[in-house]
């Protein structure tokens, strides 16, 4: 069976990035116990996708992975269970689903928009009233951005791929675009909103903690977002 | 949530902070104040790198163990953080506790190799500890800084910065040292008085309770204690019985990816060739097996605790194991078809290891190793290498049909006696292996033939037949290595044939910390005042600075490296009793000089003064 997993990663773990975050589950999962299943071939691989690399240095409510596993876990709860056993300070496994087997309902192929929160660092945040202008901002037709990618610099209008933002008591809510069709970083809306108060982005300035990660069920004009894991079935006790 | 001793700031600005959190699977917490002794474990070199060192796991469970003890890891910062720990006198931590290592109990560095030394110095400066042992003081302000590994067997070119050495294997005399240590501070004596009771411990040498004098040539005239009631010869610690010894269960998994990715079994402890330029093949005598069942129950357990998906067979030569079978098959048995990785290094080619080998790995992709570390016949049978041409072609030919076509040559160049000739040998072997190979019909071999032949610098280390042996220049090693380069372009199979040689300089080096006295010291604290520092890694590797040093100190590097040192010259390692006696290491050493080959521990007893241990091979021969 094809199985969903959410978890958390917070505290140190954030300095751990996310090829080692694969590492690190590789052999979670085998102290687990859980029957995973493996590629067939030479050199024999975990059969294991991850929705949404998080970078390092930021924390999450919401990662995703998918797995196959030979025998089905008696119920949900046991494998996170049986997960949470083994994993340390910082990894908590919080779903296990069933999903359906067609390649169209990987999660890596499903990831459409993700939350993300994001406050100042102690001693980061720009002097004076920075929150106010957050609705004007946001209530812009377009945002124009440099983009910078490995080989040119464009710009681009960013505002498409924002579908919330607001601030609550110091900390900045958004709803942004994720995946592979468009992704937005949320530290760069966070820096054309500075520039457009004028006061100057800083490196190490945010914390930044990703919230949900969504499946668009609807379609491009009428979106309708779905968190991961509930496009799958939980497996009830007994 | 402990708290980390590096901010978020430092730690995302560094090259993987992964490094420096600690909180690794498997990785011990003890509140610190229910423990009596507090150890900082450390391996001078970089996370990756000793992180792989089976010895420190060993320990670490070992100490672990111990309610009164809190065990805990200490590595080389990399260079990134080096610098912002200077700038900012952020003092050294430990991973698990992240307190900084100076409120320790002890600070134990093991001394893998010799080019770690300014590593050392950079684990005692950032931990801001007085580098130098006499400048720690009397009371107890500072950890006992105590060093173990293969290079403690030569302590003398660091012997100024430890409080002490633990010669032999770390499994034998560590809980009295620590029951000694609780009893002293218990009784409120002074870290000097401390010292001199711990020096009757066998095994413990304290160097600051040592004189030596030397002669007007240089060499040492005396080495003695400074009183009566030290001991004139330290002991090596030696486990009598292996299968017994304590073996992690649950060895710390790390976050990043490091050298050792894998669980490993150490199926033996010592070699019975008696290759004469081995140090581990002396300093680990006799050799001793572990039983098949306790690997066994060693693998599940391993495996089992960490999630690792390889494990390893770890020894100095697997091939020699008396049930190599039996642990093979086992292996393959058990955890081949649960997706576990195996992997054998340190196998001898012969139809057995190739026949396990085929099932355990991709033989397209996967090369063979063979060192027959000489060229020619006559220099293997110098060095007492028991590997013969005959051998190395037959496994060659038998690998070639089973379809692997990659294979690794190890050799090493300036050895005691090499000619001319025996370097162009190496050009010819590995000529006539790639000839074996075209021998194979077109149809049914596998491509071209990749033969790559990989030479180092001889170094002559202490306790081997070969310590008296003399080094030689820079410029000479290169014309060596230009030798066989030369040779291999003239073969017909040249294309098939790919040749690499290390730095000569840092050979040089190796040999004067290898068999250095205290002298030598005062070079390597000039050098790291100097800048030196991970000098085992290229990229930070600088001869200059190293002669520069050597100038500064008015210290001769030919003294200690382009002689043949007299048979009865004092070596400063000469206090230490191996168990290997000095008279076996000169018999051995005249008999390489008439190129008469030792047989090895199995087929005859060659009175070494091993079998004093009472332990493995010398009691199987017996019996």
């Amino acid at each position: 069976m094809k199985a969903r997993v959410k978890f958390s990663k917070t505290g140190y773990m954030k300095f751990i990035g996310h090829l080692d975050i694969m590492r690190y589950f590789q052999k979670t999962i085998r102290r687990s116990g859980l029957d995973v299943a493996f590629t067939e071939g030479l050199s024999p691989h975990m059969i294991m996708s991850f929705a949404a690399p998080l970078g390092v240095g930021l924390t999450s409510d919401a990662e995703y992975m998918d797995i196959e596993l030979g025998t089905p876990p008696s119920s949900s709860q046991t494998a996170i269970d049986a997960l949470n056993r083994v994993n340390v300070e910082g990894i908590t496994v919080t779903g296990f689903w069933q999903i359906p087997e067609d390649k169209a309902s990987k999660a890596m192929t499903l990831v459409a928009a993700a939350d993300y929160e994001l406050r100042f660092r102690k001693g980061y945040a720009p002097a004076g009233d920075w929150q106010s202008g957050i609705s004007h901002f946001y209530a812009q037709k377009e945002i124009m951005v440099l983009k910078k990618t490995k080989k040119s610099e464009k710009e681009v209008d960013i505002r498409p791929m924002i579908y919330e933002m607001s601030v609550n008591a110091g900390t900045v809510f958004m709803k942004l675009a994720a995946g592979s069709a468009a992704n937005l970083k949320p530290e760069l809306v966070m820096d054309a909103y500075l520039h457009s108060i004028g006061a100057e982005p800083k490196s190490f300035a945010y914390e930044i903690h990703r919230c949900e990660v969504y499946a668009n069920i609807g379609n491009e004009k009428k979106r309708r977002l779905v968190p991961l894991g509930e496009l799958g079935q939980e497996i009830p006790p007994g | 949530m402990r708290k980390l001793a590096l901010n978020d700031k430092i730690l995302l600005s560094i090259d993987k902070p992964a490094r420096y959190i600690g909180g690794e699977v498997n990785s011990v917490t003890k509140d610190k104040k229910t423990v009596s002794i507090r150890f900082a474990i450390c391996f001078p070199d970089v996370y990756e790198i000793g992180m792989s060192h089976l010895g420190i796991q060993i320990l670490y469970d070992m100490f672990n163990r111990r309610e009164d003890v809190w065990c805990e890891r200490v590595y080389s910062p990399w260079v990134d953080l080096d610098k912002i720990m200077r700038e900012r006198s952020i003092p050294l931590f430990a991973l698990e506790s992240q307190d900084p290592v100076k409120d320790f109990d002890f600070l134990g560095i093991t001394l893998q190799y010799e080019m770690c030394y300014t590593n050392v110095l950079q684990i005692l400066d950032l931990s801001q500890i007085p580098l130098l042992a006499e400048e720690r003081g009397e009371d107890w302000e500072y950890p006992l800084v105590i060093g173990g590994g293969p290079c403690a067997y030569n302590p003398e070119p660091i012997a100024p910065f430890f409080d002490m050495f633990y010669i032999g294997e770390g499994e034998v005399i560590y809980d009295a040292l620590f029951n000694l240590y609780k009893e002293c501070r218990a009784e409120g004596i002074s870290r000097q008085e401390f010292l001199r009771r711990a020096v009757q411990l066998p095994g413990i040498y304290v160097p600051s309770l040592y004189q030596v004098s030397y002669k007007e040539d240089g060499t040492i005239a005396s080495f003695h204690p400074v009183c009566e009631d030290v001991p004139a010869v330290v002991q090596r610690q030696v486990v009598s019985d292996m299968t017994n010894a304590p073996y992690p269960e649950a060895p710390v998994v790390p976050y990043i990816k490091v050298t050792q990715d894998r669980v490993v079994l150490e199926i033996q402890r010592g070699c019975i060739r008696g290759c004469r330029f081995c140090q581990a093949g002396m300093i680990y005598r006799p050799t001793r097996e572990r039983s098949l069942d306790c690997l066994k129950e060693h693998a599940y357990k391993m495996l089992k605790s960490t999630g690792h998906e390889e494990i390893s067979l770890s020894s100095l030569s697997s091939s020699d194991y008396s049930d190599l079978g039996g642990i093979v098959n086992f292996l393959i048995d058990e955890f081949g078809n649960n997706n576990i990785n195996i992997s054998l290094p340190s196998l001898r080619i012969d139809a057995f290891s190739l026949d396990v080998m085929g099932k355990v790995q991709d033989v397209r992709k996967s090369s063979l190793t063979f060192a027959p570390e000489a060229g020619s016949q006559r220099l293997r049978d110098v060095i007492n290498k028991g590997l013969t041409e005959e051998v190395i072609l037959s496994g060659a030919d038998q690998a070639f049909h089973g379809g692997w076509n990659k294979v690794k040559l190890y050799f090493m160049l300036g050895l005691p006696l090499e000619e001319e000739e025996d370097r162009r040998e190496i050009a010819h072997l590995a000529e006539r292996i790639a000839e074996k190979y075209y021998e194979i019909p077109k149809e049914q071999r596998n491509g071209k033939c990749q033969i790559n032949v990989s030479t180092s610098f001889f170094v002559p280390k202490p306790f081997t037949p070969f310590q008296w042996a003399r080094m030689y220049q820079p410029g000479d090693y290169l014309g060596f290595a230009k030798t066989v380069n030369h040779e291999i372009k003239a073969m017909k199979n040249q294309k098939s044939i790919r040749y690499n040689w290390h730095q000569a300089d840092v050979t040089l080096l190796e040999g004067i910390f290898a068999r250095g006295d205290r002298r030598i010291a005062d070079v390597i604290l000039e050098a790291y005042k100097n800048g030196a520092l991970y000098d085992a890694w290229t990229e930070f590797w600088d001869y200059d600075r190293w002669l520069a040093a050597f100038e500064h100190t008015g210290i001769d590097m030919d003294f200690y490296t382009q002689r043949e040192m007299a048979e009865d010259e004092i070596f400063p390692w000469d206090f230490i009793d191996i168990g290997v006696t000095r008279k076996f290491l000169l018999s051995e050493w005249k008999k390489a000089k008439q190129g008469i080959v030792t047989p090895n521990c199995r087929e005859k007893c060659s009175g070494c003064g091993a079998a004093r241990f009472k332990g493995g091979v010398c009691v199987e021969s017996k019996g």
